[in-house]
């Protein structure tokens, strides 16, 4: 039979976007360390609601790591203590009894809190929105293995491309940057074959579009570690080399006003 | 029934999240390059690039205070003179004297400029955008250097604008300034032990900044291939270190009598 | 009446092509005339989305997420099914739509089957062109692996991840399309009516999950890519917000639903630890090539897995299946599991599930091997589990995956109400009875990309000049008006209960009456026990907060409400189909082996079944099945 955890929760409540929030204390009683965090969550939502109090919201949808919606700080870590984790991944053997755990959503000027734990981070749609894609309208596609990828390169590009979209490199960057998730989805497409025609044009807008919301990169690496996919810190400096290029030797210049 | 949400046109009928920063209009190139973040952190790059060069040339050419005097041109003479007197002398005659030390004088101040300026305009930038946590937050890669950047980066510039005062201007009292007297500015401005603790702090601070200023100028600037990536740490350490203990050498030898200045032995 | 399902004539292989020739299509310049709504943003929806899109209609997309890429299509691993036959082992387009027509044990429509066979070829070159990065070997070209026991290479994948690299392509595809303005995005709203005006489907009534407010959207079309009703189970491997709502409320609008009893359920999930647990997570079928299933022989076993000696070791599926041994069928795997769990011979804390053992495949084959083909599984099920799979054997357990059951459609994917098209999990078209291994992304795909965005020209190139249905009009005012209602109402019972709890208990219902094995008696009960558990729902749920804001436990209670009228549906076609087939197994009905016995002569047929009211039973209609290509046959693993 698993183990039973007493727990202390401290977690950010707040109506609405603009209404004001507070840490609000609960206590998770009988908690089997078998359950996930986000289950231990609905435990206490369930005793909230049999006491007439109205539960906390939190996002969450898969639970299996895969959706990127889930996401929260957990003592002051993005998706919480576990390496590459996402919080629906994160079991609550990794905590003892007696635990504080303190719950607060994720925190950027571009991510409005709607609701308790719950954030808008539509600016990351937007992002992709501005050139996160290859131009290939249906039914123009040429065979598949007509462009043999080297292996490495379609690696590479799918070890980028494995980004869940969850904000927790904002979250938990000191700037609220996005950079990590933008360079993700761009070296993703501008290290394959299909994504060079679009290349330059695709850093230059979803560059500028992701600076109309975040912040600017100053290197920490906290990104990196919060990722629950574990995706590089590398991958931003070939989105700031893409960068410089289109802007220095932009091709759509030549032999254009 | 709540107020109905406007519509916009990217994603949709339920988005608060509104651009933080209206969309400026594009500067001609190479301004361009300057308006974004990515631009301003290459900018920041290259700069910092260049006043790491200066830092350690001119650590270099301090290094001549331990040579004590030398027979320059029938003379005896610091060898610190000499090489400041050299520096005013360079390229002559092709360019008249100091012109060229002018240049890259402005240079220096050129890169100083625009290194502040975009520190200053992303720190503002950062600080518009980020959202303090109410919680502790626990930091996993972040460290010490990296987060103070800002700090060590303004510490280091009103310890800079008192070393040009005290050494280059002379306005800072407490011994007798000469014009051109290297040497001797160094040991009387340097044996006072207050200025020589502002020194070694500022020189701490330094080193703190081009430690990660050295690191994360290869991802600025986009350099970054995955063989050579764990050099960069190294070679972070590597270059503030000699920064640190070359000029930290130079006020402990002053108040050890390492550095000396004795007019007598110029009388010679 | 049935409407007409619209198969082509002509040969299987033309079918097709006739059919595109012979519809209506919309003029370039009108196209742009038109206004499509489409609800849901996986597969299915993103796809079909974006291709209206660049087709140059007007769209409009509706999601209950925060954004489209959040769609559980994301979660699917194994991979793609494509008859390229690229390994040069037999494959083609014909192959794939026999093992699909028997895969789905002759209870699917061959028209349907053979176009999804030959669109499967685009797919791939499709999603290759907007660069999904799939695997590749060293010379760059595309990888294939074996899947789900096919004797072909034909499975295209990228990591485990196939269907999130999928989703990620369909979905920027279709946000280039919100970038031209094509596409106008509506994110965390939830559909919760479909509108019809004169008998034709005209609009959608949805509530904004962020501020409660609820508005009436109007179009030519609406389509329905909203996925599968898994959740029914309540435990499942489907997301925490699967639901059948959208579907549901085009079924109460007079959309026929089809085969609901048809659910699949995966063998290899790991077992729920408690009352707790949520949600069940998969894990590839792929570790029952390695991986030896056992149980103790004795239900009174005490001893850890280690310390079973081989003869008090009971391998069911070796013994039982000699030739198949552990790799056979998901339904068979699943239902031989739940035989020995129910003789009192699971094991783990809960004895729940049985065991998956690869200390034989170490042995044979060392760690480093074992490591190198499954560490991310082993990785993800110590995680959860907090046992090491390589030194204890793992426990498993079937769970709910997939549904090939839902809305009725047409040859054009159309449902009974004209202008109400549905597409992948959603409909029922084209898995039949059960859906084999890397067959979902592939149809959620064709159905979007190949194939809605020309029949859809069908039932919009009569209606050129007509404008959409104003929401002033009274079908918008009083379906907005019913919604609001609906809504109210769930708040103001006041009761003690909240969705969740009604949900377990509607879940335990479900899998023991209406999961594996089914009988009469069993079926029969649970008509009434979810009828009772229904009326004790709507008197004592109990949802607090308000409707303005986001409130999940308001957004819960619907979905659990049509959930309860779907369950019911559920027991009422398995009752009625007195055979078993595929996903649907029927105890009265099995060989001497135990194995699933059809009917051929009385249940070759859809049943698509149509509502009145919560209190009278929908009505079936039969669609008859006729197999011209492939003749119907007994499955045999032995």
């Amino acid at each position: 039979m698993s183990k039973r955890l007493n727990l202390t929760l401290s977690v950010w409540r707040q109506a609405g976007p603009s209404a004001p929030g507070s840490f609000m204390t609960y206590h998770a009683k009988n908690i089997p360390d078998d359950a996930s965090f986000l289950e231990m969550l609905d435990i206490v939502n369930e005793e909230l609601i049999e006491t007439g109090e109205v539960p906390i919201e939190f996002p969450h949808d898969c639970r299996e790591g895969i959706c990127g919606t889930c996401g929260v700080m957990i003592n002051g870590r993005a998706h919480g203590q576990e390496k590459g984790t996402a919080a629906c991944q994160l079991h609550m053997r990794k905590f003892s009894d007696g635990d504080t755990i303190v719950i607060e959503p994720w925190r950027a000027r571009a991510f409005p809190i709607v609701r308790d734990l719950v954030v808008d981070r539509s600016p990351l749609d937007k992002i992709v929105a501005a050139g996160g894609y290859v131009s290939a309208p249906t039914g123009t596609a040429q065979d598949a293995n007509e462009t043999p990828i080297p292996k490495e390169v379609a690696d590479s590009a799918m070890d980028a491309a494995a980004c869940i979209g969850c904000g927790a490199c904002v979250a938990a960057c000191p700037n609220s940057a996005a950079q990590l998730f933008t360079s993700a989805k761009l070296w993703h497409l501008n290290s394959l074959p299909q994504g060079q025609a679009e290349r330059f044009r695709r850093t230059e807008h979803m560059v500028e579009t992701m600076e109309q919301f975040f912040g600017s990169c100053t290197n920490h690496g906290e990104c990196t570690e919060a990722c629950p996919k574990e995706i590089s810190q590398d991958f931003i400096a070939y989105m700031n080399r893409d960068y410089i290029k289109s802007q220095i030797v932009n091709r759509k210049l030549a032999g254009q006003k | 029934m709540a107020a109905p949400t406007t519509t916009s046109a990217v994603t949709g009928g339920n988005s608060a999240s509104r651009p933080l920063r209206p969309t400026q209009r594009k500067l001609p190139f190479p301004a361009s390059l300057y308006q974004t973040a990515v631009g301003k952190k290459w900018v920041m790059a290259l700069t910092g690039l260049m006043l790491i060069g200066f830092v350690l040339v001119h650590m270099a050419g301090n290094l001549k205070l331990y040579l004590g005097v030398v027979q320059h041109q029938g003379e005896l003479i610091y060898d610190a003179d000499a090489y400041g007197e050299s520096l005013r002398e360079l390229l002559v005659p092709i360019v008249p004297r100091t012109h060229l030390l002018w240049v890259l004088r402005l240079g220096l101040i050129g890169a100083f400029v625009l290194h502040i300026h975009s520190a200053y305009s992303l720190t503002r930038m950062n600080l518009a955008t980020n959202f303090a946590y109410e919680s502790k937050r626990d930091w996993l890669a972040a460290n010490f250097a990296s987060r103070s950047m800002r700090y060590t980066g303004v510490i280091f510039l009103a310890y800079l604008i008192f070393h040009l005062a005290d050494l280059t201007w002379g306005l800072i009292p407490g011994y007798e300034w000469e014009r051109g007297e290297i040497q001797h500015n160094v040991v009387g401005s340097l044996s006072n032990p207050v200025v020589a603790i502002i020194y070694v702090v500022a020189n701490l601070a330094l080193a703190m900044h081009i430690y990660h200023g050295i690191y994360s100028m290869f991802q600025s600037l986009g350099i970054n291939n995955p063989r050579y990536n764990q050099l960069r740490r190294p070679l972070a350490i590597g270059v503030a270190t000699i920064v640190l203990v070359g000029n930290v050498s130079f006020p402990i030898a002053v108040l050890t009598n390492i550095i000396e200045y004795d007019p007598s032995l110029l009388a010679g | 009446m049935l409407p007409d399902s619209k198969i082509p004539e002509g040969p299987m292989a033309d079918k097709w092509d006739n059919h595109r020739f012979n519809i209506k299509l919309v003029n370039p310049a009108n196209k742009r005339k038109f206004t499509v709504l489409v609800v849901g943003s996986g597969l299915a929806g993103s796809s079909a989305a974006a291709t209206l899109a660049e087709l140059g209609y007007n769209v409009e997309v509706f999601t209950f997420h925060d954004s489209p890429r959040r769609a559980h299509s994301i979660a699917a691993q194994g991979g793609i099914n494509a008859a390229k036959n690229y390994r040069n082992d037999g494959d083609s387009i014909y192959r794939l739509f026999y093992d699909t027509v028997k895969g789905g044990d002759f209870r699917s429509r061959e028209a349907n089957v053979y176009r999804l066979a030959q669109v499967s070829v685009d797919i791939i070159d499709q999603m290759a062109a907007q660069g999904v990065p799939f695997a590749r070997e060293y010379g760059g070209l595309l990888d294939n692996r074996s899947f789900g026991g096919a004797q072909v290479s034909r499975t295209f994948y990228a990591r485990g991840q196939t269907g999130q690299q999928l989703l990620l392509g369909a979905y920027q595809q279709m946000m280039r399309q919100v970038n031209e303005g094509k596409v106008t995005l509506h994110t965390r709203m939830e559909m919760l009516d479909v509108v019809k005006k004169d008998g034709e489907a005209c609009g959608i009534v949805c509530r904004n999950l962020t501020t409660g407010e609820i508005t009436s959207h109007s179009g030519h079309a609406v389509v329905l890519a909203t996925g599968g009703y898994g959740n029914v189970f309540y435990l499942s491997t489907n997301a925490m917000a699967c639901n059948v709502t959208a579907a549901w409320r085009a079924h109460r609008k007079g959309a026929y639903f089809a085969n609901p009893c048809y659910t699949q359920i995966h063998p290899t999930c790991i077992p729920a630890s408690d009352e707790f647990q949520s949600k069940l997570t998969l894990m590839s079928e792929s570790l029952r090539n390695d991986g030896r299933i056992w149980v103790p022989r004795s239900p009174d076993e005490t001893r850890t897995a280690r310390d079973i000696p081989e003869a008090d070791r009971y391998y069911y599926l070796e013994e039982k299946y000699p030739s198949f041994g552990n790799l056979v069928p998901r339904d068979v795997a699943s239902r031989n599991a739940k035989t020995v769990v129910d003789q009192g011979l699971g094991v783990g804390p809960l004895k729940n599930g049985v065991y998956l053992d690869f200390a034989d495949a170490i042995a044979r084959d060392g760690r480093d091997t074992i490591e190198s083909r499954y560490s991310n599984l082993f990785q993800m099920y110590e995680r959860i589990t907090g046992e090491d799979p390589y030194s204890v054997p793992m426990r498993i357990y079937p769970a709910t995956h997939y549904t090939m059951g839902g809305l009725w459609v047409d040859y054009n994917l159309m449902t009974s109400v004209p202008g109400l098209y549905a597409c992948g999990e959603a409909n029922f078209s084209d898995h039949g009875a059960n859906r084999l291994g890397a067959s979902a992304l592939m149809q959620g795909l064709a159905d979007g990309y190949f194939v809605l965005p020309y029949t859809i020209g069908d039932h919009l190139a009569p209606r050129l000049g007509q404008s959409p249905v104003s929401l002033d009009d009274d079908v918008f005012v009083k379906a907005q008006a019913e919604v609001e209602a609906r809504t109210q109402r769930f708040l103001s019972i006041r009761g003690t209960r909240s969705p969740e709890h009604f949900h377990r208990e509607l879940g335990k219902l479900v899998w023991d009456y209406i999961g594996m094995a089914r009988d009469r008696n069993g079926l029969e009960k649970a008509v009434t026990e979810i009828r009772a558990l229904r009326d004790e729902f709507w008197a004592d749920l109990r949802v607090l907060g308000d409707a303005d804001g986001l409130n999940s436990s308001l957004e819960k209670a619907g979905r659990v409400a049509d959930f309860f009228e779907l369950a019911e549906l559920m027991a009422r076609d398995a009752l009625d189909r007195e055979e078993s087939c595929g996903g649907h197994f029927r105890v009265e009905s099995q060989t001497e082996e135990g194995e699933a016995l059809r009917d051929d002569e009385s249940y070759s047929h859809v049943s698509a079944w149509e509502w009145h009211d919560p209190d009278t039973p929908q009505t079936k209609h039969a669609e008859q099945l006729d197999f011209v290509e492939v003749k119907p046959s007994q499955r045999s693993y032995k």
